[in-house]
């Protein structure tokens, strides 16, 4: 069923009975020519690429739990491609374009709202590095602007501005950043990858990989054993416990990342905003909450919550940077599991076993990612070569010495 | 998290900073022959288990000992604490 303003309309006049599930509900078969582990957005975005661009029509994508009940479900849905590094650059803005379009792409209401992403700094070395930032964007094709502390007071009055400590100096601001409603992107993809034969299989957990000299022949599921041609693993925070299973060890460990949601209050915030001297980052969802972050807790850990000392951090980088802000009540605090990679930077590429693929390593930059990491992996698991804007994201540049390394913390995951 | 110090009894986790598993006191032996692969696992490669998890903390804004926490990344559960010292005794490390 295609969705449109006529279908709606038709919908609302004849009482809504119209309407079918968005997707189906199929038994495993006992082979797919590409099996993709890992049913949130990363996972369904590459079945929807394999089947839609790459054309494979025998794909499954395995979910221990529900689609979209991990990070896909439990970011700040930010998008943007303001990366300085050109390992990393090309491949952003491959997945901002793709954001452009997603809509259109998969029929579905994704709300892609590009409001604009303005990073605030505070002192003129920080601005130097926004400079240098800027100019890399715009040498990788991609616009981005400076704007002086009068800039900054047109779009958002209500900043700290006279801050004795942390004084708003200016912004890098890119326009085509935004927002984008999170929930919809896993449930368009996966809407648009069950539309193309990819069954999606959930409460069906991964046990194992059946690997036979070399090569891996299938999974192991609470379902029974699925064969496969190839498997691809995009499990995010779960990257480390399902790798080992196979045997890996990654150079990743996991961490829990806390997120906020304010009670709902009326228009004010333009776009997102990130506070450049404390680790803080807001927008306004279209219901009026405000929607924010700050670092991650800094410990291993697969509990999906955190401890108070960060909420403590993070509200007082809210209140530093907006002092308007602290009134209003949170109403909701959650924590996600980020697969925190040793140079900040994600991984898609092949593994030593013959038939296994991994895509991870995002740490909390992976929902701006999706669309491109699904792309990149999806064209990798087809063809075999990495996807052109993803070349760099290789296992083996630790070894070699070729880190992407956005912050320059060195092998340090709760830095980055 | 309240953290057992073995010597200052239990204290608040915001006193200590994180540096990652313990297995990262096992330094390897620069002179190995393959002491290029042993450094590559030994910076970059992590067991990352979910469940129990031997890792060190700095008590920064304490006594500054590094210390081998055992701690549950699945609940946050705090099993034991030692001073990293005598783990690295222990495994045969004289200083």
């Amino acid at each position: 069923m295609r969705y449109s303003g006529f279908k709606v309309l038709k919908e609302a006049l004849t009482g809504h009975k119209g309407w079918t599930p968005a997707w189906r509900d199929p038994a495993p078969k006992p082979h797919y020519d590409i099996v993709v582990i890992g049913g949130g957005g990363h996972g369904l975005a590459t079945a929807y690429y394999l089947a839609k661009v790459f054309s494979k029509s025998s794909v499954a994508v395995l979910e221990k739990g529900w689609i979209g009940g991990g990070n896909v479900g439990r970011n700040t849905t930010i998008i943007r491609s303001n990366y300085l590094l050109d390992g990393n650059e090309p491949f952003y803005e491959f997945s901002m374009k793709l954001w452009e379009g997603l809509e259109q792409d998969f029929n579905f209401n994704a709300m892609v709202s590009q409001r604009g992403v303005l990073n605030l700094c505070h002192t003129d070395a920080q601005r130097d590095a926004f400079r240098r930032r800027a100019n890399a964007m715009r040498l990788n094709g991609v616009d981005s602007e400076l704007l002086d502390t009068e800039g900054v007071r047109k779009m958002a009055p209500f900043l700290n501005f006279e801050s004795a400590r942390f004084p708003i100096k200016g912004g890098l601001l890119q326009p085509r950043g935004g927002t984008v409603r999170h929930d919809a992107v896993a449930w368009g993809y996966a809407r648009g990858a069950d539309l193309r034969g990819v069954d999606i299989i959930q409460n069906c957990e991964v046990t194992g990989f059946r690997i036979e000299n070399g090569t891996c022949k299938g999974v192991e599921t609470t379902r029974g054993f699925i064969g496969a041609g190839k498997v691809g693993v995009a499990v995010a925070g779960s990257s480390g416990r399902v790798m080992a299973k196979a045997g890996m060890r990654l150079p990743i460990e996991s961490h829990v990342l806390q997120a906020f949601v304010s009670e709902g209050l009326k228009p004010i915030l333009p776009g997102v905003i990130t506070y450049g001297a404390g680790h803080f980052y807001v927008s306004q969802s279209d219901k009026g909450g405000l929607v924010f972050g700050g670092d991650i807790d800094g410990y291993n850990s697969y509990a999906q919550r955190g401890n108070l000392p960060v909420v403590e951090d993070v509200c007082e980088g809210g209140m530093s940077l907006m002092p308007m802000i602290g009134r209003a009540r949170l109403l909701r605090m959650w924590g996600g599991i980020m697969d925190m990679s040793m140079d900040g930077s994600p991984i898609i590429d092949k593994t030593d076993i013959d038939g296994l693929y991994f895509n991870g390593g995002w740490c909390y930059g992976g929902f701006k990612a999706t669309p491109a990491s699904g792309w990149a992996f999806a064209h990798l698991l087809a063809t075999g070569t990495p996807h052109e804007t993803a070349t760099a994201y290789r296992f083996d540049r630790f070894r070699k010495g070729l880190m992407i390394d956005e912050k320059g913390m060195g092998a340090q995951p709760n830095l980055h | 998290m309240i953290i057992p110090h073995p010597l200052l009894g239990p204290r608040d986790s915001q006193e200590f900073t994180y540096l990652g598993d313990a297995h990262l006191i096992e330094r390897p032996d620069w002179q190995a022959a393959d002491a290029q692969d042993q450094f590559h696992d030994y910076l970059y490669l992590r067991d990352n288990p979910a469940g129990v998890h031997r890792e060190l903390w700095f008590h920064e804004q304490g006594d500054r000992s590094w210390l081998v926490v055992t701690r549950n990344t699945v609940t946050h559960e705090i099993l034991s604490a030692e001073l990293a010292r005598d783990v690295a005794r222990a495994k045969g490390r004289s200083k």
